[in-house]
């Protein structure tokens, strides 16, 4: 029995560190194993960082600095409050007629040039004919209080200035004329 | 060699940082502007529109709009007595030059203005596989055209088919909602030169902006509301016949 028993514990450890040996002798292809996964995951981390911009994910799903470069734009109409720093006499004007409402740069354009540089940026002559049409054309699709003409018959190809002034538009001076048109 | 390939190893993780810095970008543009405190949307009073045109011509030029694409337009709609579901809507060059005068033949006629409606749950942001379109924290839809790739997913995805692919860059392309103007404290450009002010820039978050007490008393639509986009441009006045 205790013979029996020697045997199998001999038997037992002879087994036991053979298979250790084994191991170790696999040791190097997992460290080289190892070794490759380390390079490629540090390669992924370099790599994601110099790919991905630095601002992703700032705010959500995407670039933030991207956020400040579509703000960086400039701007090409000035907007009213600006002309009227400089023009208060048509703004003054203006604030007598019903077109105070419409801002300056609907009918002179964008300007934020000349108002940027007044000196060298001047703004173009407008064709009333043209200008005042746009909005005062008759159509059936306007709203009905909205003063419209038939311009064809209305002047007969006159600039609208011969007798509106644009900034203040109701003729003051013919009222009986400006009924009669009406 | 094997110096060279030391040297490599501690160069990579360098040149990783310094580009790092390289793409922090431009500064931001506005700095007194805080992208929390606003949340902006737009106000159109249909019964104002006079279909002018200004808006289209205005957003063209303020944007570099390419010839034949909008980023708003307007239509014009003609409803003849109950065919509310079929109306007849025309939009000759978005707009841009005004509309022919037609005859009134007893139908209903009116403008609509259209334009992005900076959804809330916007399905093109939702759809862009890159993160190129995004909702910014002050409530705009926005397209980082140096990140698009032109898939036109995005433009697809928008019911209100307000996306178009710029010919020129070859990137989806939308109205930013002026977004360079108002951080700056302007308005839009479209809202700046509507002369009847049936356009108007709101910023729901400012309890001070005059959009609260029109929204209170107005009955006021937004498109397509079966999308549940979230849309933020509110009709005043919308006629049932307007998709």
């Amino acid at each position: 029995m205790k013979e029996h028993c020697a045997i199998v514990g001999a038997g037992s450890a002879g087994k036991f560190s053979a298979g250790t040996v084994n191991l170790f002798k696999d040791l190097e292809h997992l460290i080289r194993l190892a070794a490759v996964m380390v390079i490629a995951v540090v390669a992924f981390v370099i790599l994601r960082a110099a790919v991905v911009p630095h601002s992703f994910g700032e705010y959500g799903h995407y670039r933030g600095d991207a956020i400040g470069e579509i703000a960086a734009r400039p701007v090409a109409f000035a907007g009213h409050d600006t002309c009227e720093t400089c023009h208060t006499d048509v703004a003054d004007q203006k604030k007598l007629g019903k077109h105070v409402v419409v801002a300056c740069e609907a009918c002179h354009g964008a300007l934020a040039k000349h108002a940027d540089d007044p000196g060298s940026v001047q703004p173009k002559k407008l064709d009333t004919a043209v200008v005042c049409a746009r909005c005062h054309e008759a159509n059936s699709a306007k709203p009905k209080g909205f003063p419209q003409v038939a311009t064809a018959d209305h002047s007969g190809g006159l600039a609208c200035d011969t007798c509106h002034p644009p900034h203040r538009p109701k003729i003051e001076t013919a009222k009986t004329a400006a009924e009669g048109k009406k | 060699m094997d110096t060279t390939r030391r040297r490599l190893l501690v160069l990579l993780p360098a040149a990783a940082v310094a580009w790092k810095f390289v793409l922090a970008g431009t500064p931001e543009a506005s700095p007194n502007y805080t992208l929390t405190g606003h949340w902006w949307g737009m106000l159109i009073d249909i019964p104002k529109c006079i279909g002018c045109g200004s808006c289209v011509r205005a957003c063209a030029e303020e944007n570099d709009v390419p010839e034949s694409y909008y980023r708003t337009w307007i239509e014009r709609y003609h409803v003849t007595d109950w065919h509310i579901e079929r109306p007849k809507v025309e939009s000759p060059d978005g707009g841009k030059q005004g509309f022919p005068p037609h005859a009134d033949d007893g139908g209903k006629n009116f403008f609509v203005p259209k334009l992005c409606n900076h959804c809330v749950d916007s399905p093109c942001t939702q759809v862009c596989p890159v993160g190129a379109t995004f909702v910014t924290p002050d409530g705009v839809v926005l397209v980082d055209k140096s990140y698009c790739l032109g898939c036109r997913y995005c433009i697809q995805a928008c019911p209100y088919g307000c996306r178009f692919l710029n010919p020129k860059t070859n990137t989806a392309e939308k109205c930013s909602l002026c977004y360079h103007r108002i951080t700056k404290g302007l308005t839009t450009a479209c809202c700046e030169v509507c002369p009847t002010g049936a356009r108007q820039l709101a910023d729901l978050k400012n309890p001070k902006d005059p959009i609260h007490e029109f929204l209170r008393t107005h009955t006021v639509q937004v498109l397509k509301p079966h999308m549940a986009t979230g849309a933020k441009v509110f009709y005043n006045g919308m006629d049932g016949s307007v998709r």
